[in-house]
């Protein structure tokens, strides 16, 4: 990654977040960034915070509705330090889609009459069978998806398990795909359940093995998020505002330690095992 | 009965809305719980849609999802296709409802996620987003909003158009390219609005018990017409607030 590039982070909002990847991104102090990712999180918050993005791109912005609106991204937005380019989930999609095929837009029934057209500069096209007015959803072409799955093997075949998000398309879009997995399996493990696979091995160029990848975010059948360490993080916020507390955080979790297996220590092994429980109950088939 | 919250009447109103045998895209929160509810009563084969990827969850009582993408949102689904095919289901036509909270609303039911202020760029206020709002209302058949009734939600125009109601009026929605779809109802904490068919401006259709017409004129920013007549909705029954209650007992969000 290079200063400057425009970054997609895959999975959802606080689900499947390469969280192990955004914090070697602010370690690396990389500037200048465009971060794209259809609903943001806490990484957009931290990225905001460290000074490495220039422009955001997403659908929402928050954590989620317990801990209100964001406050780093009303502080960073209003005061004109981050611009925050908004485009409706669906379009959000859609560019990768067009851009995974290869294509330079979409036609799109969606968006069309709203605000949302001029932000982004969406165009609308007539149809030229019916004449019929359409959006034309541009194809994002991002420098670097970094995307968090459950399984790969060494020669970065992907697989996910529950939820896929936008990561298969984000995968295809970009110029380089960088992959954290939970877990290296074996090529015929790969072999046996192909249809698991939502990311082929020669769309990767670098792949690491991260257990907890995703951590205090969560991980479908793995590990629930940390909504506790969520509200330690927002009540901080709340009490010592931005930008104090979030540099303070960053300074903790994510230039203290010097290896991720010590950014894990930070939280706990028994703390680990809980979420890891709480994520087998809600999904009893995997 | 204890006394009813506002989110529960909400939820409860809302629940009424929804027919059996049809989908609806559900938001997280009050419309969740109002499409769980009706599930329990009169429409056990409405399909639920989650904009995180989720076709038919069922709602696992004291486990309400905070987000659309999370573990807990999918409980028992029947298909995770994923987000980008699961809004193109909606494309296609196949959502009949379209379930949604509103920040900012004006005269014409267009919504306001974004931003307070005119400049989109400089904002006074910026807001989580659109997130899905959007396309529900762009691409839902039949789009029903769940509000607290209040003078500041209630704005003649909205900053900004996030979701699209009935745009300017009449014709709009189909001008700018949507084929279907549109705001039926506003559910409020007061009422029920609805639109007049010709010019597409709110206005009222039936008060809940206790409330008055003039109560929510004084509470709504901009001029309200009247249906021929106006309703008054029957008050939630103990059946409602039973089966409504046990789905959230932590009172997430039922205040």
């Amino acid at each position: 990654m290079k200063d400057g590039d425009h970054v997609v982070a895959g999975g959802c909002l606080f689900t499947r977040t390469p969280l192990a990847l955004v914090r070697e991104v602010l370690r690396q102090r990389r500037t200048g960034l465009t971060l794209s990712r259809n609903l943001m999180c806490t990484e957009g918050e931290l990225m905001m915070a460290a000074g490495a993005v220039q422009r955001v791109v997403t659908a929402w912005m928050s954590i989620g509705l317990p801990w209100g609106v964001s406050k780093v991204m009303r502080h960073y937005v209003e005061s004109g330090q981050v611009a925050l380019e908004e485009w409706s989930h669906l379009a959000f999609g859609l560019r990768f889609r067009a851009a995974g095929m290869g294509v330079p837009f979409l036609p799109a029934l969606t968006m069309l009459g709203s605000d949302l057209m001029g932000v982004g500069g969406t165009k609308t096209i007539q149809d030229p069978y019916t004449g019929e007015t359409l959006a034309a959803v541009p194809a994002l072409f991002p420098d670097v998806a970094l995307l968090h799955v459950h399984r790969a093997d060494r020669f970065g075949n992907c697989q996910i398990d529950g939820y896929p998000h936008m990561d298969a398309d984000m995968a295809r879009a970009a110029t380089t795909v960088i992959v954290t997995t939970e877990e290296l399996i074996t090529e015929d493990e790969v072999r046996r359940r192909p249809d698991r696979t939502v990311v082929p091995g020669f769309l990767v160029d670098a792949l690491v093995l991260a257990p907890f990848g995703a951590y205090p975010h969560e991980v479908w059948g793995r590990y629930h998020a940390d909504f506790e360490h969520f509200a330690e993080y927002t009540a901080d916020i709340d009490a010592r505002g931005v930008p104090a507390a979030v540099t303070d955080y960053l300074a903790r979790y994510v230039h203290g330690p010097a290896t991720f297996e010590e950014y894990l220590d930070l939280f706990g092994g028994e703390r680990l095992k809980r979420a890891q429980d709480a994520a087998r109950e809600l999904t009893p088939g995997l | 009965m204890a006394t009813v919250t506002p989110s529960e009447l909400l939820a409860v109103m809302g629940s009424r809305q929804l027919k059996d045998d049809t989908t609806v895209f559900a938001g997280v929160g009050v419309p969740l719980l109002a499409a769980a509810l009706a599930r329990q009563r009169q429409a056990p084969r409405l399909t639920m849609v989650i904009e995180g990827g989720i076709i038919g969850p069922q709602i696992k009582p004291g486990r309400l999802p905070i987000s659309t993408n999370e573990m807990r949102a999918a409980h028992r689904a029947q298909m995770l296709p994923g987000i980008t095919d699961t809004f193109l289901f909606a494309q296609r036509g196949f959502l009949d409802y379209g379930f949604m909270g509103g920040a900012q609303i004006d005269m014409y039911g267009n919504i306001n996620t974004s931003v307070v202020g005119r400049d989109y760029w400089k904002p006074k206020v910026r807001l989580p987003g659109t997130g899905g709002a959007n396309d529900i209302a762009s691409l839902c058949r039949e789009v029903i909003i769940l509000t607290a009734h209040e003078k500041r939600r209630f704005v003649p125009r909205v900053d900004f158009v996030t979701s699209p109601g009935w745009l300017d009026g009449d014709g709009a929605r189909r001008r700018a390219g949507l084929l279907f779809g549109g705001v039926s109802r506003v559910v409020t904490t007061l009422g029920i609005l609805g639109f007049d068919p010709t010019t597409r401006r709110l206005r009222i259709e039936a008060t809940h018990p206790g409330a008055t017409v003039q109560q929510m004129r004084d509470n709504t920013g901009f001029e309200l017409g009247e249906a021929a007549t106006v309703a008054v909705t029957e008050p939630p029954t103990d059946d409602e607030l039973t089966l409504l209650r046990a789905l959230d007992p932590e009172r997430r969000f039922l205040g």
